[in-house]
């Protein structure tokens, strides 16, 4: 397919942010994606969370795998550097990306094949290492790229569109980024923008590996009866446990409801989340209640949204391996390399 | 039996763990400090304790550091390996063995048998079990040290600089290995047909194995960013890159201008070393076989991406339950055409340390100026062994050679870019990196569904165009890579000979001695793939190449005909691949056995 250059149409958003940049400013190429496929809802939030926040876009760099899902970062952030790598991978090339530049933004697009499937591997070992990232899958239950197949979330006794059933218990990526040590572990749905949008901010603010699990609704393959990740059986079983708004320590760029029920957590940078707790005793930093929660409430049928868990006090990889605080990619000869007379005295110690 | 003095093959068969590594290393490095140049090579199981392992040093006056074969001093250690040991000695060899218990029956009659009762000596001096186990190994040592007449003092220098700092470790290795002179003294009969005697052949010339070189390399190279996981032969490379680091890439405050990831695997290792490479720091991997092929996948990608990394790959024996311990040049075609589509990857072969820890070094440049993956191609025996070589070489003001990277300031300055656009004529494209500029240089990186200014695109003529570049890059890389070196015979002749890596040594040994049969052979070491034309222009003048590759189906040669259609008959494989080292016996006894089949065409002076 040919590159299409985006018709210059009204917008409802051409304000423009602190750093200068316009909503449009975010956006990417036209999307190639299915008419009403879940993942282009999610492109849309990830425009409105990186414009909300002011980032510069070229400050991000964006990240992802293979699938439908893999394919958007090419829809959103046209400013920023991109890189579709392969199947199940991104996270060791995004854990590269960032080892080599520690100030910029990482944000990591996947699919549910590509990281509860090929690439369970690599999302594992990236939770566990935290590095400073916005993880989402974007999670439809299914192979949308490939046609249609059962991914390693599809629920157990779920059909696909040609009336096989699963029979695999599936893998809640969630609980796992809990288990494995995520500083930050949130799950949303792609038609709920308004959750979303405050969601992605916070993770972008988050240090260390934030986590967003983001149930969007194939419409190709997965949008029918059988299935659990379609847009009518997730708006009924849909838990909102929590919404949350997110206050710059400079400003705050959102309204926020009276204080009822309001826990304020405090992120690293001095800004603060702020969650509006619709179950009066959930405490976001609490691990293990999170994952008795979510248990709890699966073996209700139930899929429970919002943040899950947020650890405020999080270190991410760089602080683990305590490197400088220059980027490594800025490091010139002076400062790597130990020059012709220390290599002398090393000759020596050879002999 | 052609051992003499200062030329002979001394071998230790001993049970992995015992202790017997750092003594047999000492060993070695005393007849170096006589001046005397020693080529030692572990050989040992794939386990970390109760299976043989063997030391065999060669000692040569001469200079010769290829592996020899046959021994001349055997030292018996280890009770399993004992009849194949005693087989190996040379007719008129010795056989040094622990006399505590008696000579099993029916020993050969054409070896000299030397024994010294070390259980029962340690057992007589020494109370602590471990102690007996490690100082066994000093009283042979010392035992040894008589009677070959390496000079104590020496030997008690080495360990006082083994246990710097650790007197207390110190002194009882000194007095066990006088106690095992003295006894060698009083009940052994001495010299031997062969010894040491102190010379000069040694020069500046340092002793250093492969690996550590490489890691070294990587230093001075500038690489930031290593991702490994551990195998066989290859993980020295990663623990040698992290010492150094730490002794030389530790600012004012404690914090670190490097770092390391032991990853989950073979795969996430080169995907963050492409994921540093494309973001512009320099990174590299360690890897052996095994690791390669889990890595295919991603070195496609980063081909066609167009994205620097360097992969150090020690090479063994295949497959993962193959020879892991044992040494192999197998992996050229699966390095050189690894992964799926038209892929072709830069391969560097050092011959020594001092080659690893230069080609490191260069590898890094070179990923950075062609943009692609580049293999370093050590293998077990240049890698994992300690190598007499000439010091490690760095030109004072050198410079990371960062290849073709627009800056904030070309952007600004309005410098147009298309991340695919062949502005020079190389084949080599302008690149950013990410986070350069606000509004310029952004662009996005896949896999080959793109044309020249980094735009989706699966139209035939922009793949057409970009993979075309691809070759011409490739050419370009021609001239970049270490140029292949040509030895003349001291006559002219019709015949050459084409080798590569750790061949060296030994092939230099054969021709030498193929020189004194009369038979003039030209040589030429290959450096690179890919290789300069100077490599077709050198089959081409000779009537017969014979080219030296220590794997079974001539990989090499494959590439050869490949890369410049050149007859396959012009060139006739020797190969080596039983997992030992290639030696100059093999070598030479090939040659002249192809010879036979050959007519030579005198070639007028
Ligand atoms: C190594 C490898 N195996 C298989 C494929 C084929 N493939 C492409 S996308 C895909 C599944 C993607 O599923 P998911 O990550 O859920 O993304 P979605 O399309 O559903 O958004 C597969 C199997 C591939 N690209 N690479
Ligand atoms: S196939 Fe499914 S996942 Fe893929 S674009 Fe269409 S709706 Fe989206
Ligand atoms: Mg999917």
């Amino acid at each position: 397919m040919t590159y299409i250059a985006k018709p210059k149409l009204h917008h409802p958003s051409l304000t423009r942010n602190r750093v200068g940049f316009t909503r449009r400013d975010y956006e990417g190429k036209i999307s190639t994606l299915c008419a009403g496929c879940g993942h282009d809802s999610i492109s849309a939030s990830i425009v409105q969370a990186c414009w909300e926040l002011d980032v510069e876009p070229h400050r991000v760099a964006k990240l992802s795998g293979i699938g439908c899902s893999s394919k958007t970062p090419d829809y959103f952030l046209g400013q920023s550097h991109g890189f579709n790598t392969v199947h199940g991978r991104m996270p060791s090339v995004l854990t590269g990306a960032y080892l080599a530049n520690r100030d910029l933004l990482y944000l990591g697009v996947s699919g549910d094949g590509d990281s509860a499937s090929i690439g369970i591997g690599q999302f594992v070992h990236a939770m566990r290492r935290g590095v400073d990232m916005t993880y989402i899958v974007e999670n439809n239950g299914v192979y949308g790229l490939t046609k249609g197949q059962f991914s390693a979330t599809a629920d157990q006794g779920s059909r696909s569109k040609k009336g096989a059933e699963n029979t695999d218990s599936p893998v809640d990526l969630v609980s796992l980024a809990l288990q494995l040590g995520a500083s930050f572990v949130a799950r949303s749905f792609s038609g709920d923008k308004a959750q979303l949008v405050p969601l992605i901010k916070a993770a972008m603010k988050h240090r260390g590996a934030a986590f967003i699990d983001v149930i969007s609704p194939c419409v190709a393959f997965n949008n029918h009866g059988g299935s659990t990740k379609s847009y009518d059986y997730v708006r009924e079983h849909n838990d909102a446990v929590n919404r949350l708004d997110i206050i710059e320590g400079r400003a705050a760029i959102e309204v926020i409801q009276p204080d009822e029920g309001v826990i304020d957590v405090e992120q690293h940078d001095g800004s603060v989340i702020r969650l509006r707790k619709l179950e009066a005793d959930y405490d976001p930093r609490d691990r293990l209640r999170a994952m008795n929660f979510i248990a709890h409430h699966a073996a209700k049928g139930e899929v429970v949204t919002g943040l899950l868990f947020v650890d405020p006090e999080s270190r991410d990889f760089h602080s683990h391996l305590t490197t400088v605080q220059m980027p490594l990619n800025q490091l010139e000869t002076a400062a790597l390399c130990p020059g012709a007379e220390v290599l002398e005295k090393l000759n020596a110690s050879f002999r | 039996m052609t051992a003499s003095t200062n030329d002979f093959v001394i071998k230790f068969a001993n049970v992995n763990g015992s202790g017997s590594a750092s003594a047999n290393e000492l060993f070695a490095k005393a007849i170096l400090r006589m001046g005397v140049p020693v080529s030692p090579r572990n050989i040992f199981p794939s386990n970390i304790q109760g299976l043989p392992t063997w030391y065999e040093v060669r000692v040569s006056a001469a200079g010769h550091l290829g592996r020899r074969g046959g021994v001349d001093l055997m030292v018996a250690m280890n009770p399993q390996t004992w009849d194949a040991d005693v087989r190996e000695i040379e007719a008129g060899g010795y056989l040094f063995f622990d006399s505590t218990k008696p000579l099993p029956q029916g020993m050969r009659g054409d070896i000299e048998i030397i024994g010294m009762p070390l259980s029962a000596l340690c057992v007589k001096h020494y109370d602590d079990p471990r102690q007996r186990q490690l100082l066994k190994n000093v009283l042979y040592l010392g035992g040894l040290s008589m009677l070959l007449g390496i000079e104590p003092a020496v030997v008690e220098a080495l360990l006082s600089e083994q246990y710097k700092g650790k007197p207390q470790l110190a002194q009882p290795n000194i007095d066990a290995f006088r106690l095992g002179r003295t006894w060698a003294q009083d009940n052994l009969k001495f010299p031997l047909k062969f010894g040491v005697v102190r010379a000069d052949n040694v020069g500046d010339r340092i002793f250093i194995d492969g690996n550590s070189a490489a890691g070294l390399g990587c230093v001075y190279g500038g690489a930031t960013v290593c991702a490994w996981y551990p195998i066989t032969p290859s993980t020295s490379v990663a623990e040698a890159f992290e010492k150094y680091c730490h002794k030389f890439r530790i600012d004012a405050d404690g914090k670190r201008k490097f770092a390391i990831v032991q990853a989950e695997d073979e795969i996430a290792s080169i995907g963050m070393v492409v994921g540093a490479g494309w973001n512009g720091a320099r990174a590299f991997t360690a890897t052996s076989g095994p690791g390669v092929s889990l890595m295919t996948e991603f070195l496609g990608l980063a081909y066609f991406a167009e994205i620097p990394a360097t992969i150090v790959n020690v090479q063994r024996g295949g497959p993962s339950t193959g020879m892991p311990t044992r040494t192999q040049q197998a992996d050229i075609l699966s390095c050189a055409w690894a992964s799926h589509g038209d892929t072709q990857h830069v391969l560097l072969f050092p011959e020594d340390p001092h080659e690893s820890f230069a080609f490191a070094a260069d590898a890094l440049d070179l990923a950075d100026k062609l943009q692609t993956p580049v293999f370093l191609m050590l293998d077990l025996d240049i890698g994992m062994n300690q190598r007499l070589c000439a010091p490690l070489q760095w030109n004072a003001g050198r410079t990371l050679q960062r290849g073709k990277v627009l800056d904030t300031e070309a952007l600004e300055g309005g410098v147009p870019f298309g991340r695919y656009r062949d502005v020079d004529g190389d084949g080599i494209a302008w690149r950013t990196y990410p986070g350069t500029h606000p509004v310029r240089g952004a662009y996005f990186t896949r896999g080959t569904t793109k044309d020249a200014d980094a735009r989706y695109s699966e139209r035939g003529p922009d793949y057409l165009d970009n993979v075309h570049r691809l070759k011409r890059k490739f050419e370009t890389a021609k001239g970049l890579v270490p140029q292949p070196i040509i030895e003349r015979a001291h006559r002219p002749t019709s015949l050459g000979v084409l080798y590569f890596g750790s061949t060296s040594p030994s092939m230099h040994e054969a021709a030498q001695r193929l020189a004194v049969d009369g038979l003039a052979l030209n040589l030429m070491r290959i450096r690179a793939y890919p290789f300069p034309d100077t490599v077709r222009d050198f089959v081409l003048a000779h009537d017969h190449v014979f080219l030296i590759e220590q794997n079974r189906d001539a990989q090499l040669r494959t590439l050869l005909v490949h890369s410049f259609d050149v007859d396959p008959a012009r060139v006739t494989p020797i190969l080596h691949y039983d997992g030992t080292p290639i030696t100059a016996r093999f070598i030479a006894g090939a040659i002249r056995e192809r010879l036979g089949a050959i007519a030579i065409r005198e070639v007028a002076a």
